[in-house]
């Protein structure tokens, strides 16, 4: 399988923090691949890294056998790009910014009038297209950035916190379009600080936390480090204790053992949030 | 070649489809500051006086052309790469596209450039009622050019650099506005003490003046200037790589 993402010993520092520490990583073509951690991670630096639009302070990067650093040319072509925040131009309308993205990676006149119509009607936003960016409600935004990202078909896309501030019915919308870009063959390097967004979408996961990659792998595998089965006993009415186990048989023996005193008890499967916790000793988001 | 050219043209496409959409309000607005300038000085304090052989209206009016060139081709390349770079983010989407260096900063400079002939052009019509000009000659469009392509360049660089707006602004009120009045814009460098004369010449808009007012008022002109305002010019362009390499620390 081909290798369309890989970083060696990549680091970046800012004066005496490590925003990300000595990364080693491989995505492989048509996976989805999820970085997670809370905020302050390191998640974003990353991307930016990855991008071309900050450099690292040692270590190498490849997208399809491009180096990063030496072929920034090679690279922008092959990637797409949606931020975080908005990257709109709001003195133009939502076509034109889209048009402007087809002009800088050379789309011919001809084209660039066909695949943004594609795209717009791929997003939903063909009734929008002739507002301006800044009339758009933030789910339309969102979804706007991705068909922007896509002009030029790129062979990997880069989402950093999609579904960030969305509503449920809109986020669960944009789950489905990504699942479907990586139908289509798109490489896809999600950020989230949303364990359910991991799990839902992504085939592999890396958890980073103060810039250290500290768990890689499939959501099953990484469930089956901490216990597939996780037992939650509401201690004193208070506080939560969790406890994880390999099989229900063995949590179940243990919930039997339990003092009656503990009244409330949960016995479910294992999350990535479980996993989380078990190796950052905290919940995602709180820092 | 070609390529570069279509991909100046993607980064300055932007700022056309701006520019078209607001060209009366732009020019409204970079025409009030001159034409007080105009009346103020030309037509109110300096009127009767001459100076250098010329009534001091037609002296002030290159004087002006020059200040509006400057002002408006910095404020124009300068101000919308920082909303773009600062603001509206959206300048980090030219960095990730496959357009060269050389055409990202040709074309953030060029519609400082356009719009600074623009308002020269229109200032230069509205000048011509109050007073005509006696000798403008081809020069005189030239310098013109070279004068917004330097200040269009030094908008970029500062744009580049900047990373907060009270930067880009106290940039504006220290370097750009002394550089405005003082470079023998409203005053003949021959007026004022050799030290300070010596001082002014530092400043890429004192040449700039020189050049528009030789040309414009058939005086010898001084092609020493010129060549300084062409060295100034490519120095802040040099200067625009560097800043655009930092922006990815």
């Amino acid at each position: 399988m081909e290798e369309v993402i890989a970083t060696r010993n990549l680091t970046k520092k800012y004066k005496d923090v490590c925003a990300v520490e000595n990364l080693n990583l491989s995505v492989n073509s048509g996976e989805i691949f999820g970085f997670l951690g809370p905020n302050g991670a390191g998640k974003t630096t990353t991307i930016r890294v990855l991008t071309t639009l900050t450099k690292p302070s040692s270590g190498s990067i490849w997208i399809s056998g491009f180096d990063v650093e030496k072929e920034p040319g090679e690279v922008k072509k092959l990637i797409g790009v949606v931020q975080q925040h908005l990257t709109f131009d709001l003195d133009l309308s939502l076509r034109e910014n889209l048009e402007l993205h087809a002009r800088l990676h050379h789309i011919p006149s001809k084209e660039r009038k066909q695949r943004i119509g594609e795209l717009l009607e791929f997003v939903g936003l063909t009734q929008q297209s002739e507002k301006m960016v800044e009339e758009l409600s933030g789910g339309m935004k969102k979804a706007a950035m991705i068909a922007r990202a896509l002009i030029h078909k790129p062979k990997v896309l880069f989402l950093d916190e999609p579904t960030v501030g969305l509503d449920v019915q809109v986020r669960r919308r944009m789950w489905d379009l990504i699942r479907s870009l990586s139908r289509n063959g798109t490489t896809i390097f999600l950020t989230t600080h949303y364990i359910e967004e991991a799990e839902a979408l992504c085939q592999r996961v890396g958890i980073v936390h103060h810039g250290l990659l500290i768990a890689l792998g499939k959501p099953s595998e990484l469930r089956q480090k901490v216990g597939m089965v996780t037992v939650e006993i509401l201690v004193d009415g208070a506080f939560t204790r969790y406890e994880h186990f390999a099989d229900r048989e063995t949590a179940n023996h243990y919930v039997q053992n339990l003092s009656s005193d503990h009244k409330t008890i949960i016995i479910r499967d294992s999350n990535l949030e479980d996993v989380f916790v078990k190796l950052t000793g905290k919940t995602v988001g709180e820092d | 070649m070609l390529e570069t050219l279509r991909d100046i043209y993607a980064v300055v496409w932007v700022d056309l489809r701006f520019l078209r959409r607001n060209l009366g309000k732009t020019m409204a607005l970079t025409l009030v500051a001159p034409i007080l300038y105009l009346l103020a000085f030309g037509y109110g304090l300096g009127r009767g006086a001459s100076i250098e052989g010329f009534s001091y209206l037609q002296f002030v009016i290159p004087g002006i052309l020059a200040l509006t060139a400057m002002t408006t081709a910095f404020n124009t390349s300068g101000l919308k790469l920082h909303v773009d770079r600062l603001f509206f983010k959206c300048f980090d989407e030219t960095l990730m596209s496959p357009v060269s260096a050389f055409s990202i900063i040709v074309g953030k400079a060029l519609i400082g450039v356009l719009r600074g002939l623009l308002s020269s052009a229109a200032l230069l019509l509205a000048c011509l009622v109050f007073s005509p000009l006696p000798a403008v000659s081809l020069l005189f469009p030239l310098s013109l050019v070279v004068t917004c392509f330097t200040f269009s360049f030094l908008g970029v660089i500062v744009a580049l650099l900047a990373k907060t707006h009270q930067d880009m602004t106290l940039f504006m009120s220290l370097v750009v506005l002394p550089m405005a009045f003082l470079s023998g814009t409203f005053f003949s460098l021959s007026q004022v003490p050799e030290a300070l004369s010596i001082i002014l010449s530092l400043s890429p808009l004192t040449h700039a003046c020189l050049c528009l007012r030789a040309s414009a008022l058939g005086q010898p002109f001084p092609w020493f200037s010129l060549f300084i305002l062409i060295g100034f010019g490519a120095i802040f362009f040099i200067l625009c790589f560097v800043a655009l390499k930092r922006t990815n620390k």
